[in-house]
């Protein structure tokens, strides 16, 4: 009965704590001197269409590096502790559905195409990196439920995410030798604006981040799924 | 019009969470989990951020209800080892 109360105390409490959130909220009028800085000149200094992209990969893009090595950890940490020995899916486990087989043959394909579209195409559309990666890892996903016996190469997997993160870095590198700053992404040539090719190494750090961050959630995926040799 | 649909979609986010908190089936509760990221994800793109949107729905409407499967499967195998 006390904890009852107690619950409803410190409930009270953090609605108290949120109220002026609520009763001094004005909606903004205006962009922050930042953001006004970042949406006035960005189309212009990086060629990118999607600003928000050149927010995330350039502006910010200490903060995109951040994130993607907290993935990492994470992915390691899963790896670390759900790698077990365990044999492989019982034998007289049922198959899965035809149902399900023939979609995934259709849908497979699509699906993996849509993904590579999503990160390579960052610098134009809305998406990027992250959401290409997860696409294809969810591509991956459907074809492990599809095939329960077929297992995924942790080889391909590791050499892919260690290839694409110390490519990530040297892009990084590269900017601070032959632009402004560390991941500045004007040492290659902007382009024509609105063009694949184009907005600089934005399109190539979005690509390694996307086979990076794809890679990693398909270890994370196999590791949960109890994992082959 | 579109504040009511926001209004909508945010009173059945938290239809959604509460029902996800109360549910006696473990599965069902995780589906209505990844039910709440898929209404969000639809508040994203009428709030006009699709870059968002497709990272929620993505992750947190798929990725997260798997890895979520998957950690159920594994809980209920090891109660039947043990």
């Amino acid at each position: 009965m006390i904890r009852k109360y107690a619950v409803i105390l410190i409930l009270g409490l953090f609605v108290l704590m949120l109220l002026p959130l609520l009763t001094e909220l004005t909606p903004f009028q205006e962009l922050s001197p930042v953001a006004q800085k970042y949406a006035g000149e960005g189309p212009d200094a990086l060629g990118s269409a999607n600003l928000v992209t050149s927010v995330v990969v350039t502006y910010r893009g200490m903060d995109t590096l951040g994130e993607v090595a907290v993935l990492f950890a994470a992915a390691a940490g899963v790896g670390f502790f759900l790698r077990r020995k365990e044999k492989r899916p019982a034998p007289g486990k049922r198959e899965a559905s035809a149902l399900l087989k023939t979609g995934t043959a259709f849908l497979l394909p699509l699906i993996l195409l849509v993904g590579v579209f999503v990160f390579t195409h960052g610098h134009l559309t809305p998406g990027g990196g992250f959401q290409g990666g997860v696409l294809i890892a969810s591509a991956v996903v459907l074809f492990l439920f599809a095939n329960r016996s077929a297992s995924v190469s942790r080889t391909i997997l590791q050499w892919t995410e260690s290839l694409s993160g110390v490519f990530y870095v040297a892009m990084g590198a590269l900017g601070l030798l032959l632009a402004a700053g560390f991941l500045d992404s004007r040492f290659l040539p902007p382009g024509e604006f609105g063009k694949l090719f184009s907005a600089g190494a934005i399109p190539v750090i979005y690509s390694l981040i996307g086979l990076k961050v794809g890679s990693e959630l398909v270890g994370i995926i196999d590791n949960m799924r109890g994992g082959a040799e | 019009m579109i504040s009511v649909f926001i209004i909508v979609t945010g009173m059945l986010m938290i239809a959604a969470g509460v029902l996800a908190v109360h549910q006696k089936h473990l599965l069902s509760a995780v589906i209505l989990a990844g039910v709440i990221s898929l209404l969000a994800s639809v508040l994203y793109i009428v709030l006009a951020a699709p870059d968002v949107a497709m990272t929620e729905a993505a992750i947190g409407s798929a990725l997260t209800t798997i890895v979520f499967l998957f950690a159920l499967k594994k809980i209920r195998e090891q109660d039947k080892h043990d």
